[in-house]
């Protein structure tokens, strides 16, 4: 198939930017989006342009890198999948594609489709561990069972892969679902309690420091998650800091 | 130089406690002295580099993604291995040292293997304890599964994303040291030199990838985690970035490179779909637990199967060849990956491939949905003669275990696997040669370590599934961090290492000037046009099956290509900028190198071992035929190859292989 590309073109972080057209043909639609994109990008090489820089490193819809705003939604049309994950198919012939980066003012834009995502992790340096030393002398991994249910939802909350649609699609940039997600995998497990009230005051004060805005319960978020992070773990902060407040 | 492994003297059982206890201690206010630098931030780097901070030490940690979370340890699916016996099933350090000797073909190095089985119920441990979401039975204790070439369940799990739920772990275990202050983190850096000073490894060159910045770090150590080379075959289920530059440096400063040909091709991945191809996706051994590998007994099937006017459900169970548990009948489904590959290959060669390319194999849960839904309907008091409850139940019991892995082939394919069987081929996945290291993790270059899949160690010529997991977290958690105070105890008086001399400028130099190269060859071809060119000559010569004719073949073409890289590589823009295509012309320039060592060392190695299979080293009668024919005699040996310019030019060292604890004997699943 044959496709309009317009895509935000931005040199550097100082940059205006401005969204560029571009035709492509013969697009197949086994392709993934970013395969689509790499022949963009051998296409521009070739012809001496350069090529449009976006994020990328597994490609099987992991490691949280790939992002891309594509026609208004993060990740592109489909649901529960990266932008690496997207298939052509998901096009028609003839279709005219918008391609911007992730916007959010925590997430400063460093060339084209390439953004600075590093507030996440300074709000997992805030609190988004426990405090056990890696020496190996813990009690035995079975000493302390753990009911299924709990383990399961823990471990549903802890498949965040932290690529930041959540912000993207958020109308006021909140990074709720992010921490959330962090909070609850440990608020879930015996393992997390002792250290539960300094985590989420200590999480939900760097996150907003970092510039990210408040929960209104659009519920964009939870749409637009590539691994299905519910809501619930919003609600479950929110009562984590309600309780920690109190005792703090 | 003569290589000499450290290994400790003394009963195999023994050796790592007695080394513990005799090798040199840093005590706590002189670690405060000493700085270590940390490349590379997956399992292995990420477990070292937090667990080196917590000790005490001074950590820069590098990595080229734009946060340590990003590492490709994150895509490992299935699940890591522990002797943990909580099954009861006769599971113990010896069975797990054991089978993985034996799955690595007896080419790995005992004492390393036994160390790696003794600390390995202890990752478990240490893994829950920072709150890693393992899979759990209702009783609350944790669950386990089997992988390939073991009898014993001993493989611990986080439903398809084991790996990610372990490296979220040792992020998590590296954000409170960063917070503390102890880690210093370069995000979105990549190393591009080790420097060395009076003979010793004393700081890295790297180059900020957003700004362009040529930068120097010292240390008193530098460790190396920066995983596998499978992107030499450019397809491979490795990340885009996934690379052998930083190891590389290491081999051209002095360390030796060992068995390059020992590379894992799983059986188990999503076929190629076309020229558009950027990386294969895997999906997990563990799949092998419940999916029943076949393809049509009957030519005409194949060709029906192929002009789709005949649907894999359709063909009756006596029409389909289940090869594996055909000539594997103890193992069957669960036989290693080298072996699972060849058979898949051997099919595919005879015809009997089932997509438009016919490389493409079926893996069936139709088997395991009725088995699952017959026990969930029995439980439930329900009716187990009724189809439709039977595999609705079933697909749900699928699901919990391997959801995210059937929605990533559904995304992938567009066909539905709880209805249809999956197609798979295999696909390069795991490099089980690398940087050469002693008992210590050290390299040949003093006080440069080497850890997880980037180093030889541990795994012989063939890696058995969940043990790539549990190497990592070893070294990084529980090993380096011991060994590397044996050499450092040597530097509480060095002070910091000052990076104004002459060899950090040197070493900053050849960097820059390579880096303006690329700037300003303006050729005609862009890095990918010479990476895809690489990847078809080593699948094609020095893929699955290897002959003389071929590697001989794939030495020269790798030679005349590298060359015409360097006179024809085009790279876009400037230095001074987020350049992509630079970062990737450096990292193909190496692959182009470590290519022609690797098709060399298969040259070399004139017998069928792991993953790396001759032609003409095969059974030729009995009851294995046909099967790979291991050369005790002559090569159970480590080929270690010294660096001397040109990839011809490399000098081989060998390290013989010494089994005291067992017998080596004919690996057979049969």
């Amino acid at each position: 198939m044959n496709l309009t590309l317009k895509i935000w073109r931005q040199k550097n972080a100082n940059d205006k930017g401005k969204m560029v057209d571009y035709k492509i043909s013969d697009v197949s639609p086994d392709m993934s989006f970013l395969e689509m994109l790499d022949v963009l990008n051998e296409q521009l090489i070739n012809s001496g342009d350069e090529p449009v820089a976006f994020d990328h490193d597994c490609r099987e819809g992991i490691c949280g890198m790939c992002s891309l705003y594509i026609n208004g939604e993060a990740h592109g049309p489909d649901r529960g999948v990266t932008t690496c994950q997207l298939h052509m198919r998901m096009f028609k012939d003839g279709d005219t594609i918008y391609i911007e980066p992730f916007r959010a003012k925590a997430f400063p834009v460093i060339k084209d489709l390439v953004v600075d995502r590093s507030a996440f992790d300074r709000i997992q340096h805030a609190g988004g561990f426990i405090s056990v030393n890696t020496s190996g002398n813990t009690i035995d991994a079975n000493a302390i069972p753990v009911n299924k249910q709990d383990a399961d939802t823990a471990f549903e909350a802890a498949t965040c892969i932290g690529c930041g649609a959540c912000v993207a699609s958020c109308k006021n940039s909140s990074a709720m679902l992010f921490v959330g997600a962090k909070v609850s995998q440990f608020a879930l497990l015996p393992q997390g309690q002792v250290e539960a009230t300094d985590r989420v005051l200590n999480m939900v004060k760097q996150m907003d420091e970092e510039g990210f805005g408040n929960c209104t319960n659009t519920g964009a978020c939870e749409v637009e998650c590539p691994k299905g992070i519910s809501l619930e773990n919003i609600a479950r902060m929110n009562r984590e800091y309600l309780k920690a407040s109190f005792k703090g | 130089m003569a290589l000499d492994s450290k290994i400790p003297q003394g009963p195999l059982a023994d050796k790592w406690t007695k080394h513990k206890n005799t090798i040199d201690l840093v005590n706590p206010a002189n670690k405060r002295l000493i700085d270590v630098i940390v490349v590379g931030t997956g399992l292995a780097g990420g477990s070292a580099a937090a667990t080196l901070a917590e000790l005490g030490y001074n950590v820069k940690a590098f990595c080229f993604q734009d946060s340590p979370r990003r590492a490709h340890s994150i895509a490992a699916q299935g699940g890591i291995n522990a002797a943990k016996n909580y099954q009861g099933d006769g599971d113990s350090t010896y069975r797990l040292f054991y089978d993985t000797v034996k799955g690595g073909d007896y080419r790995s190095r005992e004492a390393n293997v036994y160390r790696l089985a003794e600390v390995s119920a202890n990752i478990i441990d240490q893994c829950v304890a920072q709150g890693v979401p393992f899979a759990r039975e209702y009783g609350g204790l944790l669950d386990n599964r089997s992988f390939g070439g073991v009898l014993v369940s001993r493989t611990f799990y986080a439903a398809g994303q084991t790996g990610q739920q372990l490296l979220l772990g040792a992020y998590s275990a590296m954000n409170r040291q960063i917070g503390r202050g102890k880690i210093k983190m370069y995000n979105r850096h990549e190393m591009l030199d080790v420097v060395k000073v009076d003979g010793k490894a004393r700081g890295i060159i790297t180059r900020n990838l957003i700004t362009g910045e040529i930068e120097r770090h010292s240390a008193h150590a530098v460790v190396l985690g920066t995983g596998g080379y499978g992107n030499v075959f450019f397809l491979s289920t490795n990340a885009m970035g996934s690379n052998v530059t930083a190891a590389w440096k290491a081999h051209k400063r002095g360390a030796y490179f060992a068995n390059p040909c020992y590379t894992q091709i799983h059986p188990t991945c999503i076929p190629v779909s076309g020229d558009h191809q950027s990386k294969l996706t895997l999906m997990s051994e563990s799949l092998r637990n419940d999916g029943r590998i076949w393809v049509p007994k009957h030519k005409k099937d194949v060709e029906a199967i192929r002009a789709k006017s005949l649907r894999p459900t359709e063909i009756a169970e006596e029409d389909r060849d289940y090869y594996l548990e055909r000539r594997y009948p103890a193992f069957g489904n669960l036989v290693p990956r080298d072996v699972a590959s060849r058979a898949a290959k051997e099919r595919c060669d005879a015809g009997y491939g089932v997509n438009a390319t016919g490389e493409a194999v079926y893996l069936d849960f139709a088997s395991a949905i009725q088995r699952y839904g017959k026990e969930q309907a029995y439980i439930k008091g329900m009716d187990v003669n009724d189809a439709a409850l039977v595999k609705k139940l079933g697909q749900e019991v699928v699901k919990t275990k391997y959801g995210n892995l059937f929605q990533m082939y559904y995304k992938i394919v567009d066909e539905d696997p709880y209805e249809t069987p999956m197609m798979i081929y295999p696909a390069v996945h795991y490099t089980m040669g690398g940087v050469w290291v002693d008992y210590n993790l050290m390299t040949t270059v003093p006080g440069l370590y080497c850890i997880g899949e980037a180093n030889f160690s541990d795994h012989g010529a063939n890696r058995l599934g969940a043990s790539a997991l549990m190497q990592g977290l070893a070294d990084g958690y529980f090993v380096l961090p011991y060994t590397i105070g044996d050499y450092l105890s040597d530097d509480i008086r060095t002070g910091p290492i000052s990076t104004d001399t002459k060899e950090f400028e040197e070493a900053e130099k050849s960097v820059k000037e390579k880096l303006d190269f690329f700037i300003n060859n303006k050729g005609k071809h862009s890095v990918d046009y010479f990476h895809k060119r690489l990847g078809k000559i080593m699948w094609n010569k020095v893929g699955m099956s290897r002959n003389v004719k071929g590697l001989t073949e794939a030495i020269s073409e790798i030679k005349a290509l590298r060359e015409q890289f360097w006179k024809e590589v085009s790279v876009p823009g400037t230095n001074e900028e987020l350049n992509e295509e630079l970062a990737k012309a450096g990292r193909v320039a190496d692959f182009l190198e470590l290519g022609e060592l690797f098709a060399k060392d298969a040259l070399v190695r004139e017998e069928s071992c792991g993953g790396h299979f001759r032609e003409d080293s095969v059974e030729l009668e009995g009851e294995q035929k046909g099967e790979a024919l291991r050369n005790d005699e002559d090569f159970a040996y480590v080929a270690a190859w010294e660096y001397k310019g040109e990839p011809s030019d490399a000098v081989l060292h060998k390290e013989e292989l010494e089994f005291k604890d067992i017998e080596l004997k004919q690996r057979s699943y049969k």
